[in-house]
């Protein structure tokens, strides 16, 4: 084995241990979403790329709204499906559309779009 | 509701409708309940007993009261107030929308005195807590529009609900992926022509002519090569844009997708070759130092190019709903003070009078009060044949009017028509996820990151022990690897053949909740028939009269008729529709007496007539002559035989029974065909219910099943190991059709939102059943066969980019043919769910 099959091998399984830490092993930090006068706890999601924040932190038994606002033409993303909830809403490009819902169990839910390329995650407290 | 006192005197200036007019004012109230003139007079007098109101009049006919008043001293909801007291009703509607801006307790009451003041409005609530307004106000004195406007200048905004999508919306929808469209076949373009040049001069030495030019290694191909390094990168930017913004916000989420996948593929093939053509000394031998910009150029442009052909058949996907919406209607002519106006359709209130002439659509959902008609309901039902409508019956918005003109009384408009409802439903449905999905997101979270793995062992194996030119073929091997592989195809598989299933079932009158009970509906092993309304019409017919004793039959029906009149019976109706249907003229009767349990008796035209069961014409020693004997075969034939004395002596016997639907017996040998098990529940007793089942070609039979027991005879089903279905009315089987696996209920016309099925047959019939049950099958073969498809073509085509083959057969994938597979694969899994569209209901 010469000194650059040695070095090609290295930086390979280096990079696979990253990308395994990057995108699996991470534990993202989620945003409290902020209750409101009307007894919503409501949050903006940015759609683009993603879902920004993608992990929202709530509290069970308060109805929750999730303003989502596309700014992408990508069709991918434009249905966002609440599966646990039985909700689901097209997102017109760069217009805001409220989700609500009403989380009951505590627990972690998952959002995302019709093809699961963007994922987001509820967790009820 | 709560009363107001009709001191409340504020001539109100808050609304923009009939304000600020001094002195008498004019409404129109309507009133139902009025059935004769006494009740005109009844009504009049409590109105004018109101302080204020200086005339009463009440139109029998119209149902409606014109009072003039002075609003200083009386209020509309003092003169709703007097019509209830009298003992009628009078309607009001009832709206609910969101307000914003509430922060406070106060705010509430602002609000509330705001809309109370308001004329027409009875009574306002506002909640803190959500935000919202429930106001009933009476739809001909004030309008939604004021009622809003009073919330406006109490300085507080309303939130309109969202709307059901217009055609508006999806015109734009359509403009917007025209435009992308538009843009990526640019973008595919400008890669293509300069992909060409890029592939002629990688090898020039393949053509003669360049051949000489350009010789291997020379200083002029260097820069022919360097022209190339430019033009790809321009290619990279512009047609390849979305790839790497694409690429780059998904790993801002710590995610990886597609776009992920083909901006590592040509972006490292094109760092190596500028690599290459910069830094030639850095690499041991000269073949390494090869181009390979055309994989960069080509691989854009086909991926591009796919984009694009993916848009367009995703556009087609969605034609049922757009056909759905192009349903309805733009104006509707209703009549409003008298007079017939057209108005925008979203104008037309609860309550309203509506004009349809013949070969107009109607327009919002409503009961014939004029006129008749045959409707042509087939966009709504699927009902291919026009549906005859009279005074009474239901119309559904968007219908088609065929040959008469009719007025029907609006009774759901705006959002709560069956149209929007069922727009509403399938866009949801369209949107939920069929339970095998689950799997794939399970699958797809981790897919795109293991294919950059793979590729990276790919690349560290053909290094480490392939061939030489071993970086060439760890490159290739490496970028072919990240671009064959298709997240998309895979994730595309379900929603895409689930998105046309189910609007497929609306077109066909078959509303599917979501992809679990489509997933369902296709594995049913049993399925169990609700008897009264579901095999059978519902509703009790005469069937049969057999005369006896010197009697004719015309008489003897004619007389029992006249009797039954009298009658509250459900039986009695019956008769009475039958002789009506005759052509006879039924006599009054007197003398009536009912025999609970037993029968009636009464005289009618001098002659003392006897009608009830065989207790009863036993009980009055009635001989009977062999009668008894044909009304037991009738009894067997699953009718209820009654017999009939005149004057003491037998004079035969009328059957009535509910007959079985025209295209039961059909749908339920169809059902058989499939191999369900079909299983008959009903009230009825054992006798009736097995005749029934006879007629049908049902083996199982359930009778004398209580309505609350209903649904546990379906987990005792569902106990034998089965998947069970129930199809009933979504009322009375509501408990039924929600413990089954996959609950049908049989929608009665505008009716269609009903909560405990899964799947709402809007025709009610049970051929819908078999049809239903044909779509999901259809629809989940489709689903299969797309998974399978993408799931093969993954597993195939990610070892032949790893160079699986090339120890045995010499064989590598070139990158360029990744890239076609790959764009290949995904247009394949839209253009197997497309042609699902083509799916026809056979004649079932």
């Amino acid at each position: 084995m010469t000194w650059d099959k040695v070095a090609v091998d290295v930086v390979g399984l280096a990079l696979i241990g990253f990308i395994v830490w990057f995108f699996w092993l991470v534990k993202v930090k989620g945003v409290k979403a902020a209750l409101t006068s009307g007894g919503y706890q409501e949050q903006m999601v940015l759609v683009k790329g993603g879902y920004t924040p993608d992990v929202i932190v709530v509290e069970a038994g308060k109805p929750v709204r999730l303003n989502f606002v596309r700014q992408e033409s990508a069709s991918c993303s434009e249905m966002v499906l609440l599966p646990a909830f039985n909700k689901s809403a097209r997102l017109p490009e760069g217009e805001t559309v409220p989700v609500e819902f009403l989380p009951k169990e505590p627990g972690e839910y998952e959002f995302a779009c019709q093809m699961g390329m963007f994922r987001g995650k509820l967790i009820v407290e | 509701m709560e009363s107001t006192e009709t001191a409340r005197s504020a001539p109100s200036a808050t609304t923009g409708v009939r304000a600020g007019v001094a002195g008498v004012r004019r409404v129109e109230l309507p009133v139902s309940g009025l059935t004769c003139h006494n009740c005109v007079q009844a009504v009049e007098r409590a109105l004018r007993a109101v302080p204020g109101v200086t005339r009463a009049t009440v139109n029998l006919a119209g149902g409606r009261a014109f009072v003039d008043y002075d609003p200083t001293e009386a209020t509309v909801s003092a003169l709703h107030e007097a019509v209830r007291s009298a003992g009628y009703r009078s309607d009001a509607t009832k709206a609910r929308f969101g307000i914003r801006g509430i922060t406070c307790a106060s705010c509430v009451t602002k609000i509330e005195g705001a809309l109370l003041t308001t004329p027409g409005v009875l009574s306002a609530s506002v909640s803190v807590g959500m935000e919202e307004a429930e106001v009933e106000y009476l739809p001909s004195v004030a309008d939604l529009a004021a009622v809003k406007a009073a919330v406006g200048s109490a300085g507080y905004q309303v939130v309109e609900a969202p709307a059901p999508a217009g055609p508006d919306a999806l015109d734009r929808e359509a403009k917007a992926r025209e435009l992308e469209y538009r843009s990526l076949m640019r973008k595919w373009w400008f890669g293509a022509v300069i992909g060409v040049f890029t592939m002629i001069l990688s090898y020039p030495w393949i053509f003669p002519g360049l051949r000489d030019w350009f010789p291997r290694g020379s200083p002029q191909l260097w820069y022919v090569w360097a022209g190339m390094g430019v033009a790809s990168f321009a290619v990279l930017l512009y047609s390849g844009s979305q790839f790497f913004t694409g690429a780059w916000d998904a790993l801002k989420h710590r995610s990886a997708n597609m776009h992920t996948l083909i901006a590592l593929g040509t972006g490292v093939a094109w760092v190596y070759s500028t690599i290459a053509l910069l830094f030639p000394q850095i690499f041991p031998a000269s073949e390494f130092t090869e181009v390979y910009y055309d994989v960069t150029v080509v691989v854009t442009a086909l991926v591009v190019l796919g984009l694009a052909m993916e848009l367009r058949a995703k556009g087609r996907t969605s034609e049922a709903i757009k056909k759905l919406i192009g349903l309805q209607a733009k104006t509707a002519r209703v009549v409003r003070d008298g007079k017939e106006v057209d108005i925008p359709v979203e104008e037309v209130l609860v309550g309203d009078t509506v004009v349809v002439r013949p070969g107009e659509k109607v327009p919002v959902d409503g009961e014939i009060s004029e006129g008749s008609s045959a409707v042509d309901e087939s966009m709504v039902t699927g009902e291919s044949l026009p549906v005859e409508k009279k005074v009474g019956d239901e119309v559904i918005g968007a219908t088609l009017n065929k040959t008469g003109a009719f007025r029907f009384r609006a009774t759901k408009v705006g959002k709560d028509t069956a149209l929007a409802s069922i727009i509403r439903m399938v866009q949801d449905a369209q949107g939920s996820k069929v339970p095998v999905q689950r799997i794939v997101d399970v699958v797809s979270g981790y897919f795109t990151p293991s294919v950059a793995i793979l590729a990276i062992l790919g690349f560290m194996t053909w290094y480490t022990v392939g061939p030489e030119p071993r970086i060439v073929f760890a490159l290739i091997v490496a970028v072919t690897t990240l671009i064959i592989a298709c997240p998309c195809a895979l994730g595309m598989a379900t929603p895409m053949s689930l998105t046309t299933g189910i609007g497929l079932g609306a077109l066909n009158g078959i509303l599917i909740r979501g992809g679990e009970a489509l997933q369902t509906a296709q594995k049913l092993q049993t399925i169990i028939l609700d008897k009264t309304g579901t095999i059978t019409h519902g509703k009790p017919v005469l069937t049969d009269v057999v005369a006896a004793g010197g009697v004719k039959e015309e008489e003897l029906l004619r007389l029992a008729g006249g009797v039954e009149k009298s009658s509250e019976h459900p039986l009695a109706a019956a008769i009475v529709e039958g002789a009506k249907g005759r052509g006879f003229t039924l006599p009054d009767a007197e003398g009536f007496n009912a025999i609970p349990g037993h029968g009636i008796e009464a005289r009618v035209e001098g002659r003392a007539l006897l009608l009830g069961n065989l207790k009863f014409m036993r009980d009055r020693k009635i001989p009977l002559d062999g009668l008894d004997a044909r009304a037991l075969e009738l009894a067997d034939g699953g009718k209820t035989p009654m017999f009939v004395a005149i004057d003491g002596k037998p004079a035969g016997i009328v059957a009535v029974a509910d007959t079985v639907k025209e295209d039961s017996k059909e749908a339920i040998r169809a059902l058989r065909g499939m191999g369900l098990e079909v299983v008959m529940i009903t009230g009825d007793n054992e006798r009736t219910a097995k005749a029934i089942a006879r007629q049908v070609g049902i083996e199982r039979v359930l009778a004398e099943v209580l309505p609350q027991d209903k649904a546990f005879n379906v987990q005792k089903l569902q106990l034998e190991g089965k998947q069970v279905a129930m199809v009933g009315d979504g009322i009375n089987d509501a408990p039924a059709l929600a413990q089954a696996d996959v609950g049908f209920a049989i929608g009665t016309g505008t009716d269609v939102a009903i909560a405990a099925s899964d799947i709402t047959l809007i025709k009610g019939s049970l051929r819908g059943v078999v049809t239903a049950i044909r779509i999901s099958q259809a629809t989940m073969r489709n689903v299969y066969q797309n998974l399978v498809g993408a799931f093969i073509y993954n597993v195939l085509g990610l070892p032949i980019a790893l160079g699986i083959l090339y120890p045995v057969l010499g064989i590598l994938l070139s990158p360029l043919l990744a890239a076609i597979a790959m764009s290949f694969s995904s247009v394949t899994v839209i253009a197997n769910a497309n042609r699902l569209k083509r799916w026809k209901p056979r004649a079932a």
